[in-house]
């Protein structure tokens, strides 16, 4: 029964991560961009979720309106900043989106002070089923995993099944070719831009109640992010999938055995990766 | 004068996802031999000098040089054995004086890695043999200007002038007339005939002029497979090749 | 080098103000000047790589932060540490940890390699973050400064602001030169080639990743050299001073400064710390000066944008007219 429930902690984090880095990777693949404010997003999205649910008095009216309003943030991003740099050096795209992240939390320090907020569970969920006369798991968390797995399960069929996904898929293959297919480019990075907000922002709203909304925690999972990207290869979802997973079971099964060193254990995936396909699993040489 | 085998490749296969660019191909070359491989657009030619100096890795087939076989070797290791190569579009280091651009390339014959003391222009070995390769291509009054400052066709000089300064026994030269005006062609073809004498030269060239002057050996590749191979007057009598040219491309033999 | 644009009288003005600069200073200033030449090392290291190699590293603070925390674990605890002994020793660790980390992340290129270094710089910030083996996130204190002793004859107390500041002073000028002469040798002319072109750097026989792993492990044991002085001066470390945040900082001041020119690494680490000191002045901006990070974010994101050929370019400008001020100018200038 403990090995149930860590399995399960480890699917909900690997998916939840999942929801950031298909988004992460996405913008790199189509646009070229590395955006290391794609955490602050996170943050967003779960401050969105702390302080939307205190004024609605509802996370379940707070998700869709935090999901709309990262939206919009998003395309306002991408109009104003995101578009003019993506011919520029990956350094600069470094530089500025560094920027960025200082600006978010200091917005994020003056708007909501530097506290840990606990946002409360939706009551429709806030039990546990007991597995043995000790152990249970919560009902929150299989809800989490379930909306994460629908999300997946949502993103796979629009980018393989819909016409705006080939044009994605045409995209993080030859940018080119894409253009010559007609494709509205501008409006297509903005939309993936916005999307891969959105889906960041989601992660954060979702993930409130579980892990709580502190400063700094956007840039903590982003580096997670970057070693599920790279492990999973830039631009390809289906490697982001099965690194996130691969990620959530490093870093449950390191915190199982030496709770100390369990975020070492992801990098350690990362490095052994690194040796033996260095662009990633589902990326060839 | 030609030697024995320097390079020989067999069954040689490259697919990118399927489609094979290079499809079980087979050739040699001696020394003091030029062999030039010629074809339509898209017939692989440069995807065989790629996986020939080792910029890609073949999907199989073997590759002996000096009965060596090189098929897992990088680039820089092939470099050091003896095979110098130049790049279809020229790949110089634009920023760099002419003379940099080949002492660079004659460093790499001495690895200086862990020497971070002593100044790189104090070496005379190097800046000699930079200055050789650079006579050799006739840019040595050039040695001081900037590489971006050369005309395309003193750029694609100082391009083989690089490969000279590694003083390499096999050429591969990926299409160095490109581009070029007809005086600068002809003065490469002479440089061209001048190296083949001492070396052994796999040239890939679009200048038919320039090939049927130049080429001992001739190999004719359509579609990634070796339509034929043999001396230029066989080449040009061949009936296979004439049908395969002239129905996939306007170029005429 | 001398830079070309800067004209040599501003020069030898400049460095004769840096040299005589703590017998006027206040102690608070004296102690923000050798702050400065720390970080002035730090993008030196930082430079090498981005500037003159090529390679992007987003967590150069790892070996700045190691060599700090080695620092702190091997130091007595009251008494002085022997400089001789703990300062190679820093920089040796840092110098094994740039090697190891280097074999595997010069595997790898672009954005791949910016990631993949900020993500083992942060697997090291768990290590000190999350274990004893540093303190844990309260970190630990140095109570003593190393002690410069060659054979019983001490030429500097560290203890010393001003003569910490002439100390650091002195090891920017050793660190300087060292790479002016690395990047003239054969070594250094390899990193320019491979800056510039590396597909035909391997292809004229260089074995380029070994040349970039050498740039990476040089970059870090001279990040550890900063990150050792940094833990002299402040006498503490925790794992902040590895954060991701400080590898950002020091790659602001490599392209504020316009990288691949040594002295635009010093230049950039010379400015933002007074930007930095500026922001977060309480006399300028109030209640705000707490939230410095929002205008120094805004200020970034302003330059990227507005100077779409990076900062260098800019400074570039900049130099070039104060340089080729018509001469009635200048003179007036020099009474």
């Amino acid at each position: 029964m403990f090995y149930l429930i860590q399995l399960l902690n480890a699917v909900q984090y690997g998916l939840l991560l999942f929801l950031l880095a298909s988004g992460l990777t996405l913008i790199f693949g189509i646009m070229g961009v590395i955006n290391l404010a794609h955490g602050s997003f996170y943050m967003v999205g779960a401050y969105l979720a702390y302080w939307l649910a205190k004024l609605t008095g509802s996370l379940w009216l707070a998700i869709p309106i935090g999901i709309v309003i990262a939206f919009a943030i998003g395309l306002l991003l991408e109009t104003a900043i995101f578009s003019r740099l993506y011919k520029r050096d990956h350094l600069y795209q470094v530089l500025l989106t560094f920027g960025l992240i200082l600006i978010f939390e200091e917005l994020r320090s003056i708007l909501f002070g530097d506290e840990v907020h606990g946002v409360a569970i939706p009551a429709l969920l806030d039990y546990s089923i007991p597995l043995t006369d000790t152990l249970s798991y919560p009902v929150y968390r299989l809800f989490v995993t379930a909306v994460c797995l629908g999300v997946a399960g949502l993103l796979y069929f629009v980018i393989h099944k819909t016409r705006i996904g080939m044009m994605i898929r045409a995209g993080t293959s030859n940018r080119e070719m894409a253009a010559s297919l007609g494709v509205n480019i501008p409006l297509l990075f903005a939309l993936v831009f916005a999307v891969g907000m959105a889906l960041a922002a989601f992660a954060g709203t979702i993930a409130a109640p579980i892990s709580s909304v502190f400063p700094g925690m956007g840039n903590q999972i982003l580096i997670i992010c970057f070693v599920v990207v790279v492990i999973g290869g830039i631009g390809s979802i289906n490697g982001a999938m099965i690194a996130s997973l691969a990620i959530g079971c490093a870093d449950t099964i390191g915190k199982v055995i030496a709770a100390e060193y369990s975020a070492i254990a992801v990098y350690l995936v990362m490095a052994l990766i690194l040796l033996w396909r260095p662009q990633g699993i589902a990326n060839k040489a | 004068m030609t030697g024995g085998e320097i390079l020989k490749v067999r069954g040689l296969c490259k697919t990118f996802g399927g489609l094979a660019a290079v499809d079980d191909v087979s050739l040699q070359v001696r020394t003091g031999e030029l062999h030039a491989v010629i074809g339509p657009n898209g017939a692989g030619k440069t995807t065989l000098i790629n996986l020939l100096s080792g910029d890609l890795p073949p999907s199989s087939g073997s590759i002996l040089f000096r009965d060596q076989d090189i098929i897992k070797l990088p680039p820089e290791r092939r470099s050091h054995l003896g095979i110098g190569r130049s790049y279809q579009k020229t790949n110089i280091f634009l920023g760099f004086t002419v003379l940099e651009n080949c002492r660079l390339a004659a460093q790499s014959r001495a690895p200086r890695l862990l020497n971070w003391w002593r100044d790189a222009l104090s070496y005379n070995d190097e800046l000699e043999q930079a200055r050789r390769a650079l006579a050799a291509v006739a840019l040595a009054d050039r040695a001081d200007d900037v590489a971006l400052a050369l005309s395309h066709g003193e750029q694609r000089q100082l391009e083989i002038a690089m490969c000279l300064a590694t003083d390499p026994q096999l050429l591969l030269l990926d299409e160095p007339l490109a581009g070029m005006g007809t005086e600068e062609s002809q003065k490469m073809v002479e440089l061209i005939g001048r190296l083949a004498d001492a070396r052994a030269i796999l040239l890939v060239e679009h200048d038919m002029d320039a090939v049927f002057q130049l080429a001992d050996v001739l190999t004719v590749m359509v579609n990634g497979k070796v339509l034929a191979t043999g001396a230029p007057a066989e080449i040009r009598a061949n009936h296979e090749v004439q049908s395969a040219y002239l129905g996939s491309s306007d170029e005429i033999l | 080098m001398i830079p070309i644009s800067l004209p040599r009288t501003a020069l030898l003005a400049a460095l004769l103000a840096i040299v005589l600069f703590p017998l006027i200073g206040a102690t608070f200033y004296v102690q923000l000047g050798a702050k400065i030449m720390i970080m002035a090392i730090f993008a030196l290291s930082l430079d090498l790589l981005v500037g003159h190699t090529g390679l992007v590293s987003l967590g150069q603070a790892a070996y700045f932060g190691v060599a700090a925390y080695v620092l702190a674990l091997i130091s007595p605890q009251y008494e002085a540490a022997n400089l001789w002994l703990t300062l190679p020793a820093a920089m040796a660790v840092a110098a094994v940890a740039a090697l190891i980390i280097g074999f595997l992340v010069v595997r790898t290129a672009g954005v791949y390699f910016i990631m993949v270094t900020l993500a083992f710089a942060q697997m090291l910030y768990s290590v000190f973050h999350d274990t004893k083996l540093g303190g844990g996130s309260d970190g630990i204190y140095i109570y003593v400064r190393p002690e410069l002793n060659i054979a019983g004859f001490k030429p500097l107390d560290l203890e010393n602001p001003m003569q910490f500041y002439y100390f650091v002073l002195i090891l920017l000028a050793v660190v300087y030169a060292f790479l002016n002469r690395v990047l003239h040798a054969p070594f250094g002319r390899a990193l320019a080639g491979i800056r510039l072109n590396e597909q035909r750097m391997r292809s004229i026989g260089f074995p380029v990743f070994s040349y970039k792993l050498g740039a990476f492990v040089l970059a870090g044991a001279l990040a550890g050299l900063a990150g050792y002085l940094a833990a002299c001066q402040f006498g503490f470390v925790n794992p902040d001073i590895l954060a991701w945040q400080q590898s950002g900082v020091v790659l602001m001041m490599v392209i504020l400064g316009g990288m691949g020119r040594l002295h635009g690494a010093v230049l950039g680490a010379f400015s933002y710390v007074l930007l930095q000191e500026v922001f977060s002045a309480p006399a300028l901006l109030g209640a705000y000066a707490k939230h410095w990070q929002l205008v120094m974010g805004s200020l970034i994101v302003m330059i990227v944008l507005v100077f779409p050929h990076g900062i260098g370019g800019f400074l570039d400008i900049v130099l070039r007219r104060i340089s080729y001020r018509p001469p009635s100018s200048a003179r007036t200038d020099g009474t």
